[in-house]
């Protein structure tokens, strides 16, 4: 036997579809049970899709390469639950294309950076990083407060993450560009943005100029609900199914 | 392939036989390091597959005999940690404020913890040193917009300023000259008057234009005196700390524009006694009441 790998040696294409096989393997065991093992994404309550205009501020955040700095994912160890808070679930990425956890932290991670500081902090930081972090080496991003937000792309932009799983339904879809006016404006009914993504949503102007709809309000809005939708009070940390 | 052979300038290397063009290629055995390496490796892998989770199958995976959770462990870790804290955490979660403070021993810990706290999620706001900035607050002062006393404090940090908590601290100040409350002249008549009220020279014929004005809309909060009211966080205009800034400008940016600033709410994220340890140090750093 450990002789007639001369064969597969001097054909080229027998040889291509032996090391297609055999790569195959490692990811055909490794991944391929993440999609059909129930316990892969834990059963939690509260996590949703993506508004119209957070998903708008995420792909700002992955346009501006935000990821490149900044982790989201708080690893099940002492020190960074201690600093960031409960740990990251799989549950909480569930809608992310691509997810945003991240491979390096110059900065802090952000998973649960929704609601630890004021939008007005959040504007004054993306414009100008070191007037409240002295040691900051973030780049400001104070363009975002003049560029307005595109916005009728929107519909067509969730319709690509339906494609992928997310489950906007058909009249969400409809409703997007209307829903996401919706959030940065509080006097408007937002009846609707309440029916498909639930009353908890952060509705408000985010950039501090009710005037316009900046990419500021989108990225604010998206940073704003990260880490957010789970409540802890209800997640059992210490019961079989959470543990792995 | 032919029976190996053997070649004068080649030693006692055999060679695979194979020849091109006369070049012959020796057969050299791997090196014995390497090879033991790889098969140690390969008996750690099924040991590690026996001892670990490791393989999926069709309803779950193998837990592996050490029964390993990262999960778990955490668990346990953040318990340890808890005991570690232990009898001063515990007392610090039973004890008033008041006892606290007046522990020499038990304030310590508090002022440890609230410090190391301070650090990780008010500094970013209000400073490393807490001396705040323009919008933010100086905890370093004994200028209280809501209140110093450690009761108050204690409010503010788990509810926040603003935030969205029901119990949350609320004031609005209106934006007199952008919701054209009031006119352009009007506000910079006030922007003297408020000038004059903190003690600086101001223009007389406009500080008595304003007088009326400020009686009509600003006296309910901040007072006829101006010394404000730390139950609404109508700030004290007679002093020198400015939460806006204190130039002309800022003064009359601040009336145009009423801004309120947000604090949020730490109750949820933070433990309770860890929220007391911070009411505690942020007392004990500034002039409290």
């Amino acid at each position: 036997m450990w002789k007639n790998h001369s064969k597969l040696e001097r054909h080229s294409l027998l040889l291509v579809l032996g090391i297609l096989l055999v790569v195959s393997v490692g990811g055909l065991v490794e991944i391929s049970p993440l999609f059909y093992l129930e316990s892969t994404i834990e059963k939690v309550k509260g996590v949703r899709p993506y508004t119209p205009l957070e998903q708008a501020g995420r792909d700002i955040y992955v346009r501006e390469g935000c990821y490149v700095c900044h982790s989201q994912m708080i690893r099940p160890l002492r020190d960074e639950v201690e600093r960031y808070g409960p740990y990251s679930l799989a549950a909480e990425s569930m809608y992310d294309h691509p997810f945003q956890w991240g491979s390096k932290r110059t900065g802090p991670d952000l998973a649960r950076v929704g609601g630890k500081y004021s939008d007005a902090w959040h504007v004054q930081h993306l414009t100008d990083p070191r007037s409240v972090v002295p040691e900051s080496v973030m780049p400001p991003y104070a363009f975002l407060s003049e560029k307005d937000l595109k916005v009728d792309d929107i519909e067509a932009r969730l319709r690509t993450l339906t494609r992928v799983g997310v489950p906007y339904t058909e009249t969400a879809l409809k409703n997007a560009r209307a829903d996401l006016e919706a959030q940065v404006d509080p006097t408007a009914s937002g009846a609707s943005l309440a029916r498909y993504y639930g009353d908890k949503v952060n509705r408000r102007d985010f950039d501090g100029d009710p005037d316009r709809l900046t990419e500021m309000d989108a990225l604010v809005a998206y940073l704003q609900m990260l880490g957010t939708l789970v409540d802890f009070r209800t997640y059992e940390a210490g019961a079989p199914e959470n543990q792995r | 392939m032919s029976a190996p052979d053997t070649h004068k300038d080649t030693g006692p290397v055999p060679t695979t036989g194979h020849e091109w063009d006369g070049i012959r290629e020796l057969d050299n055995p791997l090196p014995r390091w390497w090879l033991w390496i790889f098969y140690a490796s390969v008996v750690f892998a099924i040991g590690y597959w026996i001892l670990m989770p490791a393989w999926p199958g069709l309803t779950g995976y193998t837990r592996g005999m050490l029964g390993k959770s990262d999960r778990a462990e955490l668990v346990q870790d953040l318990a340890r940690l808890k005991a570690l804290r232990g009898q001063q955490n515990a007392r610090l979660t039973n004890a008033s404020l008041q006892e606290i403070e007046s522990d020499p021993e038990l304030q310590a810990h508090a002022l440890a913890v609230g410090q190391s706290v301070f650090g990780d999620n008010c500094a970013t706001c209000h400073g490393v040193g807490g001396t705040g900035g323009k919008g933010y607050a100086n905890l370093r002062d004994d200028v209280w917009l809501w209140g110093g006393t450690l009761e108050d404090i204690h409010r503010t940090l788990q509810y926040g300023i603003r935030s969205g908590h029901p119990q949350a601290r609320f004031s609005k100040m209106p934006a007199f000259g952008k919701d054209q409350i009031l006119t352009p002249g009007q506000v910079g008549d006030l922007t003297e008057y408020v000038v004059a009220l903190s003690g600086r020279p101001a223009n007389a014929a406009a500080v008595q234009r304003a007088a009326p004005v400020y009686a009509a809309n600003c006296v309910s909060c901040h007072g006829p005196e101006g010394r404000g009211d730390p139950l609404q966080g109508a700030p004290n205009l007679t002093d020198r700390e400015w939460l806006y800034g204190s130039t002309r400008a800022d003064i009359q940016a601040q009336i145009h524009n009423g801004r309120g600033g947000v604090m949020p709410a730490w109750s949820g994220r933070l433990d309770p006694e860890t929220v007391k340890a911070l009411a505690v140090y942020v007392h004990a750093n500034a002039a409290g009441q």
